[in-house]
């Protein structure tokens, strides 16, 4: 019957068109995290940097723990994210080659402009935190092992609380990124950690405002590694570190810098501080 | 294919004996009708000798061998018609028949002559009133030149004037050497094309006899007292 | 309500003005369920005529767990996936993982199940009325199956449009095996999903009544197609 030769046409030169488009491009996998691709800093620095290596960069955004995850099944090329312990903790366990730092942004505390724990104009976040237990206002948090939820709760346990045995009903664990974290805080009108970046972005804040800001504790280390080729052979390392060699170089932390929202500067770019 | 050998059949289903030991030889020749009230098993019957169901226990025997491999055919009381135009419905039964392509549509188009439909060949087959469509069911068995034709009470759901026109084309099929085996429970038509009557009573062949024996002089008394009272 | 209308003013200024991230965010959703229900359905067809006119030990056992793998919940089939296209599964060597063959290869699983239970009973029931006639004229099964395939085709045809919708609209297994990258792997439903979660509402919105759009020219297309069979056909 014609059917079975026409059918078997059709299946070859569909698996075609899926598959063969991409065998032909240039390209690394970047595992990073929510909070960087919603801040708009890939859209604006992969261009740079495909038009002048040629390699396309894909990037898949997760939580710090999923990207990390990710990357230790083989499934991505580079880690980009903002957890030094857990970054090196990676390292430590083989998976990465070796951490270069790359760029800070900080978090900052919004909250409701009522402000029922009292803390806005502060400059003391732990101080600030222990306002609001004390006052049991809303808190929302992202609950997702991500990078800001690792700050988030290093931070309480820098201000002497253990939120996990002294959290009650305010303290909402959404185990969301970074935007819906926010729809929620604005919609219940409560106090959360986000990034500046994702802030700044951020188009429903309802009755949401900065509140705390600018002390050296909320400052948020970005970290790039290259996957451990020798665990998994497939990982394109020259692409890779390409990629970090360039992100590092004077062109790459240029290109960092020049990223703005609003004429305000986002990230901060420091490869040249090893010690980050 | 002919004498046709049924030995003690019976076909057995939720308990019950629909056909009750029949014993039987059909051969060549003549209409043969198979006569009986609601339920006396006809369709059955009908279906056992089609090769549609299997008897429960007897046997069916076809001259010498089972099965007369497709040189027989079957309409039903309901004019079953594919979604394709009437000339496609009577060239599909002879696709299967294996006949080859230029035959298939000369004979296709001869055969909804005779019938009558020659004209309504390229109208989809749904589309046409229920005498035309089973005109095209004769037309499709027809086609494939069977030695013989089984049909199932073919114009029960007919009016009389397109239940003439079937029987007009019955006899034609007759007349081309085909056995006509056929099942209806109205007399007229059973005393218009029959030759010879088989009795069915509950499943269990109570009388054989040709056509104007049969009415005028039933010898059993569920025959005579079927004839009484049905409605010619 | 001001969102919504909102909405609708950038929905109409990305439609008009043919924005180009728009049309290949749609283009890419398009495609990527266009072929998993042709696959889908060069499986699932022959498969639901199968269970329909065939008579196999375990017959009706599929017939159950095929009704019921039609509710799949998608993120479970990205989840399973996800596991099996992974560097570190079994399937991971193709290195299919985040490109738009593990998204058709989702969706296909997720349609399949849909396609076959459904033209399952379409043809099953075909099957009653054409059952002994078929067989009078010597169709063995396989015959009769495609005999009832292609007699059946249009409500087949409204079969395999509501597969591609059930895909179309699908966001959980998407965003898992394609991880929603930009310009690669990001459809319509992840790119609401996105920017949503960015706060970005009436962009969501927009994009959400692109894809309702969509899905509405579907069903009318369904309806025409059995209007237009049921006139010329019967």
């Amino acid at each position: 019957m014609k059917y079975k030769y026409l059918i078997k046409n059709v299946i070859f030169i569909l698996i075609l068109l899926t598959t063969g488009a991409q065998a032909q491009t240039r390209f690394i996998t970047v595992a990073s995290t929510t909070s960087t691709e919603q801040s708009g800093m890939f859209k604006h620095l992969l261009p740079i940097f495909q038009k002048k290596t040629g390699i396309e960069v894909r990037v898949v955004a997760l939580g710090t723990g999923q990207a990390l995850d990710m990357a230790r099944r083989g499934d991505a090329d580079v880690v980009f994210v903002h957890t030094k312990a857990a970054e090196e903790k990676f390292i430590a366990e083989g998976y990465g080659v070796k951490r270069l730092p790359v760029m800070y942004n900080d978090f900052v505390l919004v909250g409701p402009k009522s402000d029922p724990a009292k803390i806005a104009g502060g400059k003391d976040i732990l101080e600030a935190l222990r306002k609001v237990k004390g006052a049991t206002a809303p808190f929302v948090s992202r609950g997702d092992r991500s990078g800001t939820h690792m700050a988030e709760l290093a931070l309480w346990k820098s201000s002497g609380i253990e939120i996990e045995k002294e959290k009650g009903p305010w303290y909402r664990d959404t185990g969301q990124g970074m935007g819906p974290a926010l729809n929620s805080a604005s919609s219940m009108n409560g106090y959360i950690l986000t990034d500046r970046a994702t802030w700044i972005s951020f188009k429903n804040r309802g009755d949401l405002a900065i509140l705390v800001e600018g002390d050296q504790r909320l400052f948020n280390q970005y970290g790039v590694i290259l996957v451990n080729p020798g665990k998994h052979q497939h990982v394109k390392k020259d692409l890779g570190q390409a990629f970090i060699d360039w992100v590092v170089s004077s062109d790459g932390q240029q290109a960092i810098a020049a990223y703005k929202i609003g004429g305000e500067q986002l990230f901060f770019p420091n490869a040249n501080d090893k010690g980050a | 294919m002919l004498p046709l050998v049924l030995d003690a059949i019976s076909f057995r289903a939720g308990g019950k004996a629909i056909i009750d030991r029949v014993s039987v030889e059909i051969s060549t020749g003549p209409r043969t009708v198979i006569l009986g009230p609601n339920g006396a098993g006809k369709s059955v019957l009908m279906r056992l000798c089609h090769g549609l169901f299997e008897p429960t226990s007897g046997t069916i025997v076809w001259q010498g061998s089972n099965g007369g491999h497709r040189r027989q055919a079957m309409v039903f009381q309901r004019p079953v018609m594919l979604r394709r135009s009437a000339l496609a419905n009577v060239i599909y039964g002879m696709r299967l028949a294996g006949i080859t392509s230029r035959e298939r549509e000369l004979r296709a188009r001869d055969v909804l002559e005779a019938v009558g439909l020659l004209h309504l060949s390229g109208r989809p087959a749904r589309m046409l009133s229920g005498g035309e469509q089973q005109r095209v069911a004769l037309a499709r068995a027809w086609a494939l030149n069977p030695e013989v034709l089984f049909l199932d009470e073919p114009t029960a759901n007919l009016d009389p004037g397109a239940s003439r026109d079937i029987e007009n084309i019955i006899a034609q099929i007759h007349a081309s050497g085909t056995k006509i085996i056929m099942t209806t429970h109205n007399l007229g038509q059973a005393r218009r094309l029959a030759d010879e009557i088989l009795f069915l009573h509950q499943g269990r062949l109570v009388e054989r006899a040709a056509v104007e024996p049969f009415f005028r002089q039933p010898e059993s008394a569920e025959a005579a007292s079927f004839i009484r009272d049905e409605i010619p | 309500m001001n969102e919504i209308s909102q909405a609708f003013g950038v929905a109409g200024a990305m439609i008009l003005g043919f924005d180009s991230k728009l049309i290949e965010i749609v283009l890419l959703s398009v495609s990527v369920s266009l072929v998993a229900v042709v696959i889908a359905s060069i499986i699932g067809l022959p498969l639901g005529a199968a269970m329909a006119v065939g008579r196999f030990p375990g017959r009706q056992a599929l017939i159950v767990v095929l009704n019921a793998l039609m509710g799949l919940p998608p993120v479970v089939v990205g989840l399973v996936v996800y596991l099996l296209l992974s560097r570190a599964g079994p399937l991971g060597q193709y290195g299919i993982l985040f490109t738009p063959s593990a998204m058709v290869v989702a969706q296909t699983i997720l349609i399949v199940p849909i396609v076959a239970a459904l033209s399952r009973q379409v043809i099953e029931d075909a099957w009653q009325e054409y059952r002994e006639q078929l067989r009078s004229l010597g169709a063995g099964s396989v015959t009769s199956a495609l005999t009832l395939l292609w007699d059946a085709r249009f409500s087949l045809v409204t079969i395999v449009l509501a597969g591609f919708g059930r895909a179309a609209a699908e966001v959980g297994a998407v965003m898992i095996v394609g991880g929603n990258i930009d310009g690669v792997t990001r459809v319509m439903t992840t790119a609401i999903a996105l920017e949503t979660s960015k706060g970005d509402l009436p962009l969501a919105l927009g994009l959400g009544m692109v894809l309702l759009a969509l899905i509405l020219m579907l069903n009318a297309a369904a309806f025409w197609v059995k209007e237009a069979a049921q006139r010329r056909f019967g």
